[in-house]
């Protein structure tokens, strides 16, 4: 099954039992390059779809909390070489997808082609590249449909509808819809991120993973019904740069619901 | 040497960027999802207004009482005895604030202001681009934030005080490098939080299409000039042009009206600081490889996997690790070439263009100046245009630290 099809059925399988998909995003060699095996099987065994963030030396899409885990797990040895290892075990070793967020430029020095094919024989699903849009994807785009690797899209508030549906249509396994977060008040803040996850999904035959901003598992419950998936990011970064362990808070994700179903 | 007859029309239109923001394999638009709309409202600008009589009008009526255009094109006499050569000095030191960042920080701000933004971001390295964009945006009435590295912020203190003064807000950037790339990143972080209403005033010809193209524009009124004053002035074009080249804005602007004027060799000179190990330098064309940074594809100092380097200058303004698509364009195509200058050599030139000329150029250009030199020592008796992009008044710190301590 291509990395795009395992991505869907599992978001989609996640909705038929009534609940957000859960997304968790770490930083590949963080919180240390020896720990983070571990710290990938825990977080894969309560996730849906682990997103593992390759860390960049210019994270210009990323908050400080995320881009200085980064520059600590860079300064720590973290690599490609080391996140495909350790996607590689935990692929053996759980059920979850796995799908890489990196920057265009280390994916570039590796060779387009080659680190798709490594991609895929690590375990990984799909790929989201944050400084790469779609009309310069081409030379990515290629030899990651040819070797099954979903090369996921993302839109964002800002984005026109027109262009939204041109992004789902190339989008693979899922959409990845950012939802900035507003200076306004959390109940007015919902209210139009539904109203803009319900634009979104007015053109998008996937299914559409939210991210960007989202803390609260009250937050991620609030998505049932306009998106099937959310990213938690930043709130998990945080907790495993104390040293916590990642398994109570994403517990908490999941729900009541489906802990005693 | 080569004699220049009837090269005084217009050089034919553009031929770079392509439609897609390309100059050959370089260039495009690498960013986030959220700047899309951005960008296509700058470009839908820079289409439908910066060739526009009424705005071009408005910006050389600006340019000429405000900028004080056109700047000097000043013989080296003394200068060209000690190094074999005949000189000339394009004066962007000359232009108000100090340096060729105006011409553009000038017309941006103009741009933005015909878009309607409620505020201007931008990054600055050796403080000039900040001053610049303060500057600008004091003069058009346009709130203004600078993102700046704290190293920057320490070594070109007297820039940071000029942008307060002019009303803009200054923040220290302290994550990353903390030098000009620390403050792009967080730049463009800013940008991203507020899209619509924030407008991104980029200093170099660097960054995502159409930034490259709008910056050239801008800043190739001083080739034009430079062009047309030592054709007025001596009858003829130059054997070498010779810019110093960070990001590339000077030495673009400076190229531009040359590129087709065959006979005019262009040398762009990069900050070869301590050394050629990686971390010590700045040579990004030289020394460096293709990738994607800062929104555009272009040369890079990276490592072997993908990850930035640090770099190394004793000139803030060439502390950068990438360059601007165009020049890469130009180096592979073989129309300009690129070298580099340490910064003992560029501290060498400097002091003798002081001493013979009585003429301070800022850091950067005096890398210009130590490539000349190579150059002109190498071929006596050619006609050198050097770029001097900006004044050394701001470097006065740092001169007096490499000379020894004050008065040294």
């Amino acid at each position: 099954m291509s990395g795009a099809r395992r991505l869907e059925t599992r978001i989609r399988s996640a909705a038929s039992e009534g609940r957000i998909a859960l997304m968790p995003y770490v930083i590949a060699g963080h919180p240390t390059l020896d720990g983070f095996a571990r710290t990938l099987l825990q977080v894969a065994n309560e996730a849906d779809v682990v997103e593992v963030g390759l860390p960049f030396t210019d994270p210009t899409a990323d908050g400080p909390v995320i881009a200085e885990a980064a520059r600590k797990a860079l300064a720590g040895g973290a690599n490609l070489d080391h996140a495909l290892g350790a996607v590689k075990e935990a692929r053996a070793a759980s059920e979850a997808c796995f799908v890489l967020m990196s920057y265009l430029n280390p994916l570039l020095a590796r060779g387009a082609e080659r680190v798709c094919k490594e991609l895929v024989e690590a375990g990984f699903d799909g790929l989201i590249v944050p400084d790469l849009p779609l009309e310069e994807s081409l030379e990515l785009r290629e030899p990651a449909d040819a070797s099954g690797l979903a090369l996921i899209q993302l839109v964002t508030p800002l984005t026109p509808t027109e262009r939204i549906a041109k992004l789902s249509a190339a989008t693979r396994g899922f959409l990845y819809a950012v939802t900035r977060k507003g200076t306004t008040g959390a109940r007015a803040e919902a209210e139009s991120i539904h109203a803009y996850l319900d634009r979104v999904g007015s053109v998008c035959g996937l299914p559409i993973c939210a991210g960007f901003g989202l803390r609260e598992p009250d937050q991620v419950q609030a998505l049932l019904g306009h998106a099937h998936g959310a990213v938690v990011g930043t709130a998990l970064v945080e907790r495993l740069s104390a040293g916590e362990d990642p398994r109570p808070f994403l517990q908490e994700f999941r729900g009541p619901g489906c802990n005693s179903q | 040497m080569i004699e220049k007859q009837g090269q005084r029309t217009n050089p034919p239109v553009n031929e770079w960027p392509d439609a897609n923001g390309r100059y050959g394999s370089f260039g495009g638009t690498y960013v986030p999802e959220i700047l899309i709309p951005a960008l296509a409202r700058l470009q839908q600008a820079v289409d439908e207004r910066l060739h526009e009589p009424l705005f071009q009008a408005k910006l050389q009526a600006e340019a000429s009482c405000w900028i004080g255009r056109p700047t000097p094109l000043t013989p080296a006499r003394r200068l060209g005895e000690r190094w074999g050569g005949e000189l000339w000095l394009k004066r962007e030191d000359q232009a108000h604030t100090g340096a060729h960042k105006i011409n553009n920080a000038l017309g941006q701000a103009l741009l933005a202001r015909s878009m309607g933004v409620r505020r201007i971001v931008a990054e600055t390295g050796a403080g000039q681009h900040g001053v610049a964009t303060a500057a600008a945006c004091a003069r058009l009435g346009l709130p203004c934030t600078v993102y700046m590295g704290s190293i920057d912020v320490a070594r070109q203190a007297p820039n940071v005080a000029r942008m307060q003064l002019f009303g803009a807000e200054v923040h220290s950037v302290e994550s990353g490098d903390a030098t000009l790339r620390a403050a792009i990143d967080e730049a463009l972080r800013d940008w991203s939080h507020d899209p619509e209403g924030t407008y991104y005033l980029l200093g170099s010809a660097v960054g995502p299409h159409p930034y490259p193209y709008l910056v050239r524009e801008l800043q190739s009124v001083i080739g034009l000039e430079a062009r047309a004053q030592l054709y007025e002035a001596s009858g003829r074009l130059p054997d070498k042009v010779v810019a110093c080249v960070g990001g590339g804005s000077n030495a673009i602007g400076l190229f531009h009206a040359f590129r087709n004027d065959e006979g005019v060799e262009l040398h762009g000179i990069e900050a070869g600081g301590r050394g050629m190990a990686m971390g010590e330098h700045g040579s990004t064309l030289t020394r460096g490889s293709t990738g994607v940074l800062h929104g555009t594809k272009s040369y890079l100092l990276q490592d072997s996997e993908g990850q930035i380097m640090e770099t190394h200058s004793i000139s803030a303004g060439l502390d950068y690790p990438g360059v601007g698509p165009e020049h890469a364009y130009l180096l592979e195509s073989g129309r300009a070439r690129y070298h580099s200058a340490s910064d003992e050599e560029a501290l060498a030139a400097l002091a003798e263009c002081a001493k013979t000329e009585g003429i301070l150029p800022a850091l950067e250009s005096a890398h210009a100046f130590a490539g000349a030199r190579r150059l002109a020592e190498e071929n006596p008796g050619e006609l050198i245009l050097i770029g001097c992009s900006g004044r050394g008044d701001k470097d006065l710190g740092i001169l007096m630290q490499a000379n020894g301590g004050p008065g040294a």
